[in-house]
């Protein structure tokens, strides 16, 4: 009740005529760098900094945490109108959304991604606002052994499906494996598998590779099929959200276990990359019909977006209790807090009452206000598919170029592009399956790193998995889903031998 | 006192030169990921810069954290005669050569200026028995399996103080890399690890909120600071190591360099820029805050700073055997 | 998805030519693994060492492309790729790769106008003023949005240099 007295406390500073501006302004930038692969909420961020040192610390927070929420919008949108995702986060959103956009579903595939990204958005604010401080003490249990527990489950939920060659998902997912390793390795401090090539020294980094495998090897494969863009002759109109929501009820399991899986994540802090992933295999592995994942299949958008909200929402939680970043946008955000006089950590819900309930509110807000906006652009986006080929294709690569040299600020990286373009275009001609590759590439290391912080400090003791409750019940889980697949197989099997007669309703 | 040194070695070469300024855009490169305490460092730079209107040009920052700063020295490095270009330092600038064999030294650089020094403190968990250095030292001789500490990343700052700390007591202690203090600083508060050396910066809030304790200072003297920041403690009243018995001192400096083959004109402009970075009251403020040591230092007095500095850290980390062979 | 079943009678590059080359070239990806892991330590000194994992992953993917290459060569033959859908590719990929090289030498602005303009020309068929149009407007956007609003530097050359940037 307290808490609820506070929100609305929070809604009055929210809700001047100046914040809200603010709001808006800071969701149509974060669109912006949202969109541009190489520009993302960090920079978003950065730019308005210097500005808010003026302003009060409430407005100016307002202002960048709008950003973020633009910014989460925004990078679903090139992943299923270019199959580029915009940010990392994105990646899971291009597996549905692109063969969405690609039947002529772009406005409601985009309509998906964004009411997703609201519902799960939502779901993060709703456990801000109320189990915060229990939250962030639950954050303090997730020492390495624990997160290795998160990243095996996140493994073991994604992978074990899929048709492919077996051999082939397997070399996918060491290839990505490999990739993660290169570079300097956090545990030992040395360089590994560089080979004495300073350009390897920085590694390989996801969204160079992504822009690559999945942005440019597409463009190749597109004009194999002669010089236009696959079924872009889509309906465009606003008619098209109402007809997407009128839909979404039936998805309502997909959409509570993503925002479940999400407020995990962002709170543990997993993170929203981890979480869009293992939002979309839990997707798929619940699914009804999990065939129809990856090719154009609604549930597919709506998974990884919700859970990836959910997760970026509350990795602003951990950010404010505890003074961990569980973003790099969140990670400038903090620096913005503390160059504002506000020290983040467990005293500021104390000590800043309105400054935290302020922000709180315009988080609802400021996701309202996202929504609205984004949804007003969905024709203009789907119109984009209309453009010649010869126009967007190279408008596209030089987009990709750039959003590869930015990330790191690297010539070399645009080469890098290129050369994972090629891998792309030759992996899916061959089904050797991309997914793998790049959640191995995303999680691999980190997860290495965990392993290793955990034998470091259990002194090579492998027990260290199993030592409480959380971490076991982590591991179990893993290894649940991972033996999900062959299982539920062989109780197919089992039922079908049993009650030879009820085949058909008795498959789940 | 010191700033007064630096004050006029700063000033000598203004006289004969003030005509160079910048023609586009500066853009410093921080050597680690947003967020972390450089980073807050550039951009407090860059806000007293543009707020105080001391340049007529933008700031723009730029973070290369691959490698350990590797890569973003080796950008300094190719940058050789561009004055619109500055790196963050801190003692990464001869740990991470040292520790990779990277073909890179400050020596190619032009060092511009010495903001601050930060310190290092000895972090427990509060729940834990330890009240001084020396109760942790005599935990950490009898427990099986060592004592936990955690920090920043291998063969980086903390790890060197870890390392240094076991050789001077004579204890093992097993250094878990996390990767960077804001980890660190959390993973001690949830009870995960038994110590932490982080700078004041990293581990205030949770010290503030009663999760963590400062045991010493890795210092000669302790920190100026005589402000409250806990119900009862201030920064001064945090003792230093070598009083409690544990002879370990360490501090890193936090610079700025140029690339090397810069003019002296153009150098004399960033020193003189930086020099009034360090009158600004958000600088003051940003000091205070984080507990740094002013000491403000340019030409002759910061290379001669650095020269003995990396001599310093040589010795160490030959001793802790972090200098690659390879 | 991908037509992978292309008229009979057209010619092109075999497929399992290609799924042998990638198995080769995965292959010796886990060979260098292999080699630069044992050589800096890949075993278990209370927790493994900092080559542990990348070697063990290395005899996984070695393991894998070998499958991979066992059934390539038992497959049946079908084509890759027609050399008319390659001589397409091409039409995109040799231009992409000018383009990349061009960016180290002029930057990335007038590399992009020169490749927005090639592009046009040679796949579209738009009007002269169109394609310069665009080949105009996408480095000035570009340089508007990156450069002056982001204040993000993109790779520049000498012209950019000449005038100042």
């Amino acid at each position: 009740m307290d808490n609820l007295n506070q929100l609305l406390l929070g809604f009055q500073i929210a809700l001047t005529w100046h914040n809200v501006a603010f709001m808006i302004i800071g969701v149509l930038l974060g669109i912006v760098v949202g969109v541009l692969p190489g520009l993302g909420g960090p920079n978003g961020v950065a730019i308005l900094l210097p500005l808010t040192f003026g302003m009060d610390p409430t407005s100016a927070i307002i202002l960048l945490s709008s950003i973020y929420w633009g910014a989460l919008f925004g990078g679903a949108i090139t992943s299923i109108l270019f199959n580029i995702p915009g940010e990392a986060w994105s990646v899971a959103t291009t597996f549905d959304g692109y063969p969405m956009a690609q039947q002529g579903r772009a406005g409601e595939a985009l309509t998906a991604a964004f009411t997703a990204s609201f519902i799960g958005a939502l779901a993060g604010v709703v456990l801000i606002t109320f189990v915060a401080p229990l939250v962030a003490r639950f954050a303090l249990r997730f020492g390495p052994a624990e997160f290795f527990g998160v990243f095996f489950l996140t493994f073991c939920s994604f992978i074990g499906m899929g048709k492919e060659n077996k051999a082939k998902i397997v070399a996918s997912l060491a290839l990505g494996f490999l990739l993660a390793a290169v570079g300097l390795d956090t545990i030992s401090g040395d360089l590994r598998l560089t080979f004495g090539a300073s350009e390897l020294m920085k590694g390989f980094d996801f969204l160079v590779v992504v822009i690559g495998l999945f942005g440019v090897s597409e463009i190749l494969l597109t004009i194999e099929e002669g010089l236009h863009f696959k079924g872009k002759r889509a309906a465009i109109d606003l008619a098209v959200v109402l007809r997407t929501w009128a839909a979404l009820p039936r998805h309502w399991a997909t959409l509570v276990r993503s925002s479940v899986v999400g407020m995990w994540m962002g709170v543990t802090p997993g993170g929203a990359i981890a979480a869009s992933f293992m939002g979309y295999g839990l997707a798929k592995r619940f699914a009804r019909d999990p065939e129809r994942f990856g090719k154009g299949e609604v549930a597919g958008v709506l998974a990884p977006e919700t859970a990836a909200h959910a997760a970026g929402t509350s990795a602003l939680l951990p950010m404010l209790a505890l003074g961990i970043p569980g973003s790099a946008t969140a990670a400038v955000l903090l620096g913005g807090l503390m160059i504002w006089g506000l020290q983040p950590g467990p005293l500021l819900f104390v000590e800043q009452k309105e400054f935290v309930w302020g922000l709180i509110a315009s988080m609802y807000l400021g996701n309202v206000a996202g929504l609205l906006i984004v949804l007003a652009t969905v024709p203009v986006f789907a119109a984009i598919m209309r453009i010649p080929f010869a126009l967007v294709a190279p408008l596209i690569l030089v987009v990709c170029a750039i959003g590869a040299y930015t990330v790191e600020s690297s010539r070399f990286d645009i080469w890098l592009m290129l050369v994972f373009g090629v891998v792309g275009y030759v992996f899916k001609k061959l089904d050797y399956p991309l997914a793998p590759l790049v959640l191995a590439l995303v999680l691999g290391d980190r997860a290495e790193d965990a392993f290793r912080q955990a034998l470091l400090g259990s002194g090579g003791d492998l027990s260290v998995f199993f030592s409480n409750g959380l971490v076991s019940t982590l591991m179990i889980l893993g290894l649940l889903l991972l033996v999900w697949g062959p299982l539920s197989e062989i109780g197919r099997r089992l039922v079908r031998r049993l009650l030879p007669g009820r085949v058909a309703s008795a498959s789940p | 006192m010191r700033a007064l040194v630096a004050a006029a070695v700063a000033v000598l070469p203004l006289a004969s030169a003030h005509a160079w300024e910048p023609t586009k855009p500066i853009e410093i490169i921080v050597p680690f990921p947003p967020g972390g305490s450089s980073d807050q460092m550039a951009r407090t730079i860059q806000g007293a810069i543009q707020k105080n209107e001391l340049a007529k040009q933008p700031i723009i920052i730029v973070n290369k954290p691959a490698a350990a700063g590797g890569e973003a020295m080796l950008d300094i490095q190719k940058s050789a005669g561009d004055p619109h270009k500055l790196i963050t330092t801190s003692s990464g600038i001869y740990m991470t050569p040292l520790a990779t064999k990277l073909p890179v030294s400050w020596r190619d650089f032009t060092p511009v200026a010495m903001m601050a020094q930060d310190a290092f403190l000895l972090w427990v968990n509060a729940a834990k028995p330890y009240k001084t250095a020396k109760d942790f030292i005599d935990a950490a001789r009898t427990a099986a399996p060592p004592l936990k500490t955690g920090g920043n990343g291998s063969k980086r700052e903390d790890h060197l103080i870890s390392v240094t700390m076991e050789q001077s007591a004579g204890v093992k202690i097993t250094y878990v890399p996390y990767q960077g203090g804001g980890p660190s600083s959390v993973q001690l508060a949830g009870g995960h690890i038994d110590a932490n050396m982080n700078n004041p910066a990293e581990e205030v809030a949770n010290w503030r909120s009663g999760a963590t304790r400062p045991l010493c200072v890795f210092s000669k003297k302790p920190l100026a600071y005589t402000q409250k920041v806990t119900a009862d403690m201030s920064w001064a009243d945090i003792p230093t190591c070598p009083s409690q018995g544990l002879d370990v001192t360490y501090e890193m400096l936090r610079g700025m360099f140029m690339p090397g083959k810069v003019t002296p004109e153009q150098q004399a402009f960033y020193v003189d820029l930086f020099r009034k970075v360090t009158e600004t009251p958000e600088w003051k403020a940003y000091l205070e805050r984080n507990a740094l040591v002013p000491d403000f230092r340019s030409g002759q007095a910061f290379v001669d700073f650095l020269t003995e500095d990396e001599r310093k850290h040589k010795e160490l980390m030959g001793k802790a055997g972090f200098i690659a062979t390879q | 998805m991908i037509d992978a079943s292309p008229p009979a009678d057209e010619r092109g590059v075999s497929r399992r030519l290609v799924e042998c080359l990638v198995s080769l070239l995965l292959l010796g990806v886990a060979a260098l693994t292999l080699w630069d892991s044992y050589g800096r330590g890949a075993g278990w000194d209370g927790g493994p060492e900092n080559g542990f994992f990348p070697a063990r992953v290395g005899w996984i993917l070695a393991a894998a492309a070998l499958a991979t290459l066992v059934s390539a060569l038992r497959r049946e033959e079908s084509v890759f790729v027609t050399y008319g859908q390659l001589r397409l590719v091409a039409r995109v990929f040799v231009p992409l790769a000018l383009y990349v090289l061009a960016i180290a030498y002029l930057g990335i602005y007038l590399a992009s106008a020169a490749f927005m303009a090639g592009f046009m020309l040679t796949l579209g068929d738009f009007r002269w003023w169109q394609t310069a149009l665009a080949a105009l407007l996408v480095p000035l956007v570009v340089f508007w949005v990156f450069e002056l609003q982001f204040r993000v530097p993109l790779p520049k050359g000498p012209l950019e240099a000449a005038l100042g940037y």
